[in-house]
């Protein structure tokens, strides 16, 4: 009798223990190294974090670019899930293809963009052979911020959305049809139907989703450094920079707190914001 | 229930054989010098390094990469292990300083003296004591930073310039031409996150300017300096902040001007020796500063065959061995040897270039940083926040040469490290005027 109560805990056992060494540990390692400057415990790093001159930069690059992708790639996934499901056939050739920005990892993508954009890249070329350019056109540099930031964009776009739009799909397929069947005979229109019944339906998804593609927008980092290199930096750049180039782990871990903190706040703002009540579910 | 249990432990049986073969078949193996190094780590110039450097050499040596960050971390975990496999070191003066520091190198007295003949610079050898009253590491080979150019940018020097003994002021007048006549930005200039920056502000244009490098840091000079490099920047191609390596560039055309460290360009020269050339840096009002770079070798304090190590050190520093360098990866000689005359063409464009720089009669050599111990990377950080400030963010020279010699001053008076070479040398941490 004991021990079926006990086998709960001892079957979660093994993972609590890998998740403990390989998370909690050095988790509370990072915390250590940012709060402690020349063996005692000090602010210190975070004031140098804060003074670096390139800080400010990287704060606004990454919450702009966060503000950015995420709402755009919900809509987009959401759109590209809505039009999957009346498929009928060619609809698995369709679910693949919109997958294989998956496959790939995130500094593949940044430099399959990165050979498309730079000065001698194929959308050059392109312009050239439209005659829109006379010599190329740098479209990466500090000297064109704004066409850099909607370089990384594209790009996250291309890359990322996949992951909220599997999550979608694997929700619409959850749904009960009866919902918008009554409501197509009562006569609510594709729109309020849409409004009404699926989007609402689909909250938990939508949430995960939203919990998930944000905690991984705020931890970009090759697509960034790939495409953008020092112009454009962000919190995990500038991590990056901090422990390999200056050698300074201190203030390394206090970016990577940053970045923690950053992506518990989204996850409450998103737990609370798209609260799921229980006798709305179906 | 038996015949079920030897039929499962008859696979495990045939596993647990070959680990012991494969265990046996180590002894062989560990013979060898286990060398790490930071340098020629490409795989093309690590390739070169085991068949062509190495070749000849008993009982072998098993060359172990490591990027440079991770050097100190590498050798810390292995003299902190109960088992030791480093025996031999190669990395540059910046890399090995902070080694000694943390007491993971042993003394090379004795094997210094035997090397005693071969003709290494006492400048060079000097540098190997890395501040110690011991030889902490042996100079194994050396390389400098150089400028290159396309030959089609040769047109558009400025009447009486020599290509040789180019002045700054020549030297910014022929990248306006450029830009006048072409409408290209054919400068180029590392500043990448890879790039070697840092070392051109350190090395060449703060001694040539302003005759220091920590000293004159926010002296009227320095700030010339800082004006002029902002107006130069304009004639700069702007994707010089992407550029780690010149030589992609190069080969690709979009710069036609550049400077680099001489492993970087090599490939340029080596591809096309008749389409670029090599030419020693520009001179300023006071000089023409260059920076030397020097490779170590040293041998691990707790190094499981120093015997072994202190004999790779002794083949690496054969005169006939490093002329084999040389001629392979393009890191030259410290040792005295003549580079023979059928050098391959790229090799023997850079070797031109370093010798007309060091035998220039205004040449200014800038010693690396020396004492700064793990704070190098703090140290070249100040230059860049300063290059990025005033070049690339427009701001104003004087407040941020204030505000970074703050900086300076303080990384000084905590390495407590003393001036080196061209700054006046100090008694105690240099100080920042």
């Amino acid at each position: 009798m004991r021990n079926e109560r006990l086998m709960p805990y001892l079957l979660i056992a093994p993972s609590i223990l890998f998740l403990a060494v390989f998370f909690a540990y050095p988790l509370v390692e990072t915390i250590t190294l940012a709060f402690r400057h020349h063996g005692g415990w000090s602010l210190h790093n975070f004031g140098t974090m804060a003074q670096d001159l390139n800080f400010r930069d990287s704060l606004v690059n990454t919450f702009g670019l966060v503000l950015v992708v995420v709402p755009l790639q919900l809509v987009l996934a959401l759109a590209m899930a809505l039009m999957l499901r009346p498929l009928r056939r060619g609809r698995d050739l369709v679910l693949w293809i919109w997958s294989i920005p998956l496959g790939i990892s995130d500094l593949a993508a940044g430099l399959v963009w990165l050979s498309i954009l730079t000065d001698r890249g194929y959308f050059n070329t392109i312009l050239f052979h439209l005659g829109l350019i006379a010599h190329p056109q740098s479209w990466l540099t500090y000297e064109t911020p704004g066409a850099l930031f909607a370089a990384i964009l594209i790009t996250e776009l291309w890359r990322a959305t996949a992951i909220v739009f599997l999550i979608l799909v694997a929700g619409l397929q959850l749904l009960p049809k009866e919902y918008a069947e009554a409501a197509e005979i009562f006569g609510a229109s594709p729109w309020q139907r849409l409004t009404r019944i699926t989007i609402p339906l689909l909250k938990p998804s939508i949430q995960s989703a939203l919990i998930l593609r944000t905690v991984l927008a705020f931890e970009m980092f090759a697509t960034v450094l790939s495409l953008g290199g020092r112009n454009f930096p962000v919190l995990m750049s500038e991590a990056f920079n901090w422990q390999y180039n200056e050698q300074n782990a201190g203030v390394a871990a206090c970016f990577a707190i940053l970045v923690m903190l950053a992506s518990l706040g989204a996850t409450l703002f998103y737990l609370r914001a798209i609260r799921v009540r229980p006798e709305q579910l179906p | 229930m038996l015949q079920a249990r030897t039929k499962r432990n008859a696979p495990l049986g045939a596993l647990l054989a070959i680990g012991l073969l494969a265990l046996s078949a180590a002894p062989a193996w560990a013979k060898s010098v286990v060398f790490l190094s930071t340098q020629l780590r490409p795989l093309e110039e690590a390739q070169l390094l085991r068949s062509v450097i190495l070749k000849g050499f008993t009982p072998g040596a098993t060359v172990v990469p490591e990027v440079p960050p991770q050097l100190p971390i590498h050798m810390q975990a292995d003299a902190k292990s109960g088992t030791h496999t480093i025996s031999a070191v190669g990395a540059l003066h910046g890399e090995l300083e902070p080694l000694a520091g943390m007491g993971l190198l042993r003394p090379l007295d004795t094997l210094a003296a035997s090397l005693k003949g071969r003709g290494i610079p006492a400048k060079l050898m000097r540098l190997g004591r890395l501040g110690t009253a011991h030889q902490m590491y042996i100079p194994w080979m050396q390389a400098t930073y150089i400028m290159v150019a396309n030959r089609k940018a040769l047109p558009y020097l400025p009447p009486g310039a020599k290509l040789d003994s180019l002045s700054y002021a020549q030297f910014a007048q022929w990248a306006a031409n450029i830009k006048a006549k072409t409408g290209r930005r054919a400068l180029g200039f590392p500043a990448g996150p890879k790039g070697l920056m840092a070392r051109f502000f350190e090395g060449y244009l703060y001694p040539s300017f302003t005759g220091g490098v920590v000293t004159p840091f926010r002296s009227p000079q320095a700030a010339q300096m800082w004006a002029y490099f902002a107006k130069l920047w304009k004639d700069v191609d702007p994707n010089s902040t992407n550029y780690g390596f010149m030589q992609e560039p190069l080969l690709a055309g979009s710069v036609w001007i550049a400077f680099d460290h001489v492993a970087r360009v090599i490939d340029a020269l080596k591809q096309h020796p008749h389409q670029f050339i090599a030419f020693p840096p520009p001179a300023g009002p006071k000089g023409r500063g260059y920076m030397p770079v020097i490779v170590g070798l040293a041998i691990a304090k707790d190094a499981p065959d120093p015997a072994g190590a202190a004999g790779l050190i002794t083949w690496l520093t054969r005169p006939s061995v490093q002329i084999r360098t040389a001629q392979s990866v393009g890191f030259f000689p410290v040792v005295k040897a003549k580079l023979p005359a059928d050098l391959p063409a790229g090799i023997r464009l850079e070797a031109d270039a370093i010798a007309k720089t060091q035998a220039a009669p205004d040449a200014l050599p800038t010693l690396l940083p020396v004492g700064l111990g793990n704070k190098d990377g703090d140290f070249n950080k100040v230059y860049m926040d300063t290059f990025q400030l005033i070049v690339l963010r427009h701001r104003k020279i004087m407040p941020v040469l204030d505000a970074e010699a703050k900086k300076l001053r303080r990384l000084m008076a905590q390495t407590k490290a003393p001036c080196w070479a061209p700054d006046v040398p100090s008694q105690g941490a240099c100080p920042v005027n």
